[in-house]
Order: structure tokens, then C-alpha cells, then sequence
């Protein structure tokens, strides 16, 4: 894939071409403005500075065991695809995170295969946040019984790895009528807690489902308290948003702060407002692959930057 | 005159029309049945007896639910083709949602 030498460090340029999101794409976020390294230059000494950092992070997401319709008839077998080709990676990320959407539609037996195959990753920390399709059956159900010891069945709760602050938020429990996702006031009173007295040049990265800023309202993509949530993490100086849910990348730049909603390694769904609604999306079997994916994060400290590299199956 | 014959003929077709449009009505979806389609309830209201058992399917590619925020019914994750039913034997009006898309709002009038 040849790269456009002549990179344009508006932010207009920046926004055009993450609009690409093609196999192996990778940006650097530096003071505040994204640029697109081309991967082979990225991988020589000269540009070894601008991207070396601490550990390397995995984000997987909207594994939807127990799918099985036209749009993937196997998505047991398009998971371990991406189990393969993430353990063939040759720098091993340091932790998985899934953004959730991990069963289908909260069954036991669903649960069961996708923990079967997760523990195929050869890396062995793993740290999940639900999905709407994990907790169908409401709170204390089959997702916290399995996932939610790291959270006192709550479903919330942050670690650190590393130098790094991780924020496992759940906003898949609250809906609202507008149909947007929601956090809760009691979530929100936690993470001011969680943040408060840490350093603003802790690399924070931030990790739930829906969206964390509104990408399409009518679609539900987006978080309806997300606002004050950001108000917390606006002085830190890199923090960095993994989301899910729609089953494709769409990114954001707000100065120190980086949004980003992974692809599925399930099926892909439409573009915002192109169809009935954001259900899976049929495509052509030999297109599947490349609709599919997995993202890897880079946390630097020196300078304080956040790198995503997202990927697909083909 | 023939203004008046002509209008009693076209008001007399008319009617039976009319008359036969709730049938065919019927016959295109079962009665006492709401289903998902496109990411709607349809009907959105339905009115049936005391004693009526509500039939809901999902005709969607992607799961429903049907949830009740005052806790009278709840489905589990309805899959493309899988319904829930309930059995409404007190009057009144029950709204619900569904809680994966919860903008989907619906409601039975039981009376």
C-alpha cells in the first residue's frame, strides 16, 4: 500500500484520510494532531522514534458467538481466524480488551464457546466490558457471573498496567428512551472518584461499548451522559476511547482525546443511515474479510501519545 | 337525478369496500400479534380482551426484545423468527420497549 508523502497536518487532511481505515493503517497522534505513517516506514529506525513506545495493547470487539444468519453463517470460525492471525502477530500485545456484543444473545452455552476460543489467544490477560447483547436478561445475570468478578458484579472498574490507567466503563445498562446508551450517576460519581488525585500525564485509556460521543443519534450510536464523563478525563494528557457497537471505524480527534469505535470479527453493519437500521450487514463472502478485524494500541510516554493500528482478516 | 342514483351506487360500493377491508386485514397478520420489523413494534398499539395471550415475533435480522419497564413481562433475545408470548388478564394500558433498541416503543391496551 503506497502512502501520500505529501501529508497534510490540517486537520481536514487528517480526517480524510482516517476515512480510508484500510488493512494496516497506522497513526500517529502527536500534539493533538493525527497523521497517517505509512507501515513499512514505520517499521524503519528513521521512524522507530515517532513510534516506539511502552507495551502494545489488543482491541477485539462484537464477537457475536451464537450469530449465525446470512451476513456470517460461522462466526465461531471468523473469531479463531482472528485469534490466528493476532497470535501470529510479531510484537505480542501485553492485554486483550473486548469491547463487548461477546454472545449474541446472553446464552450460557454462547458464553461458554466464546470463552473457549478466547483462551486460544496467547494472551492470556484478558479484560472485557458487556455489550446490549450480553446482558439481555438484566443485571446479575449470565455475563456477570462469568466476567464480573473484576467488578463486584457491577460491571465497572479500572487497573493499571504498566504506567497506564485502564477505565472499564458499562454503558449498555441504562437506556434511555432517545436510545442512546447511558452511564448512570452512580458510574459517573465512581469515575470522578477513580480519576481524581492522578497525575495529567497518566496515559488513560477508556473502554466500553457504545460509543462515547454521538456518531448517529437516530441509530442509538452514542452515549446519552458521555459528557460529563468527558469532563473528568478533558486535563489528562493522553487518553484514548476504545468503543464498539457499530461494527466498523469511525474515529475522533478532540485535542488530547482520541475516540474510536473497532471493527467486528463478526459481521460488518452499515454506514449511519444507510438501511432500516444497524443490523447486520450481507455482503459479498469474498468482501467478509476484509469488513472484519481487530485494532492494536500503542500507549507512548515520551512524548505522552496514543497510536492505533487497525487491521483485517484480509 | 342522476347525480343522486350515481351517488348512492359509488356510496354503496362503497361501503361494501369498506366492509371488506378488515378482513383482509386479518387475513394479512394474525390477530392479537405484534411483530419487529425494521426495527419497529407493529402495531404499535395493539387492543385486545382481558384473557388475550399476545404473540410477539421478531421478523429482524437482528435480536429484540420485549421489556416492560414496570416489570410485567420480559422476554429473553428474541433471534429472527423467535416469538414471546404473555397472557394479559387485567385491563389497562402496558407499555414496553425493547431494551437493545429501546428508541422501538410499543404498547398493549388490554381492555
Amino acid at each position: 500500500m503506497s502512502s501520500d508523502r505529501e501529508i497534510d497536518q490540517s486537520r481536514r487532511g487528517a480526517l480524510k484520510c482516517l476515512a480510508f481505515g484500510g488493512a494496516g493503517t497506522l497513526f500517529v497522534l502527536s500534539a493533538g494532531i493525527l497523521m497517517p505513517v505509512d507501515v513499512a516506514l514505520a517499521a524503519s529506525k528513521k521512524a522507530a522514534g515517532a513510534v516506539t513506545g511502552t507495551p502494545l495493547f489488543l482491541q477485539i470487539s462484537d464477537t457475536h458467538i451464537g450469530f449465525n444468519k446470512e451476513a456470517n453463517p460461522d462466526v465461531a470460525g471468523t473469531l479463531k481466524e482472528t485469534i490466528a492471525y493476532v497470535n501470529a502477530m510479531p510484537i505480542k500485545p501485553a492485554l486483550t480488551i473486548h469491547t463487548g456484543d461477546i454472545s449474541h444473545l446472553s446464552k450460557p452455552e454462547e458464553f461458554d464457546l466464546a470463552q473457549q476460543l478466547l483462551s486460544g489467544l496467547n494472551i492470556t490477560e484478558l479484560h472485557t466490558v458487556p455489550g446490549e447483547h450480553d446482558v439481555t436478561d438484566g443485571p446479575g445475570t449470565e455475563y456477570f457471573n462469568r466476567f464480573g468478578a473484576a467488578s463486584g458484579g457491577k460491571g465497572y472498574y479500572s487497573f493499571d498496567h504498566d504506567g497506564v490507567h485502564f477505565i472499564a466503563l458499562v454503558n449498555v445498562m441504562n437506556f434511555k428512551a432517545n436510545g442512546l446508551g447511558a452511564l448512570g450517576d452512580d458510574q459517573l460519581a465512581w469515575l470522578e472518584q477513580d480519576l481524581k488525585g492522578r497525575s495529567s500525564s497518566t496515559p488513560i485509556v477508556v473502554f466500553a461499548h457504545m460509543p462515547m460521543w454521538t456518531i448517529y443519534e437516530p441509530w442509538g450510536w452514542g452515549t446519552g451522559d458521555s459528557d460529563q464523563a468527558m469532563s473528568y478525563l478533558r486535563r489528562f494528557g493522553s487518553v484514548t476511547v476504545l468503543n464498539g457497537h457499530i461494527h466498523q471505524i469511525v474515529q475522533k480527534v478532540e485535542g488530547n482525546i482520541t475516540f474510536h469505535t473497532a471493527r467486528s470479527t463478526a459481521y460488518p453493519q452499515p454506514t449511519a443511515g444507510n438501511g432500516p437500521g444497524p443490523g447486520p450487514l450481507k455482503v459479498p463472502s469474498d468482501q467478509l474479510a476484509k469488513m472484519l478485524g481487530v485494532t492494536s494500541i500503542r500507549i507512548n510516554t515520551h512524548p505522552l501519545s496514543a497510536a492505533l493500528a487497525d487491521t483485517t482478516l484480509a | 337525478m342522476f347525480d343522486i342514483r350515481r351517488r348512492a351506487a359509488t356510496v354503496a360500493v362503497a361501503t361494501m369496500m369498506l366492509a371488506a377491508v378488515p378482513l383482509s386485514f386479518a387475513q394479512a397478520q394474525d390477530a392479537n400479534t405484534v411483530v419487529m420489523k425494521n426495527f419497529d413494534f407493529s402495531p404499535m398499539m395493539l387492543t385486545v380482551k382481558a384473557g388475550t395471550t399476545v404473540t410477539w415475533k421478531n421478523m429482524d435480522g437482528e435480536p429484540h426484545t420485549v421489556v416492560s419497564p414496570d416489570g410485567v413481562f420480559r422476554s429473553h433475545a428474541l433471534d429472527q423468527g423467535d416469538t414471546f408470548t404473555y397472557k394479559f388478564d387485567t385491563p389497562g394500558t402496558y407499555k414496553y420497549i425493547c431494551s437493545i433498541h429501546p428508541k422501538m416503543m410499543a404498547a398493549i391496551v388490554v381492555q
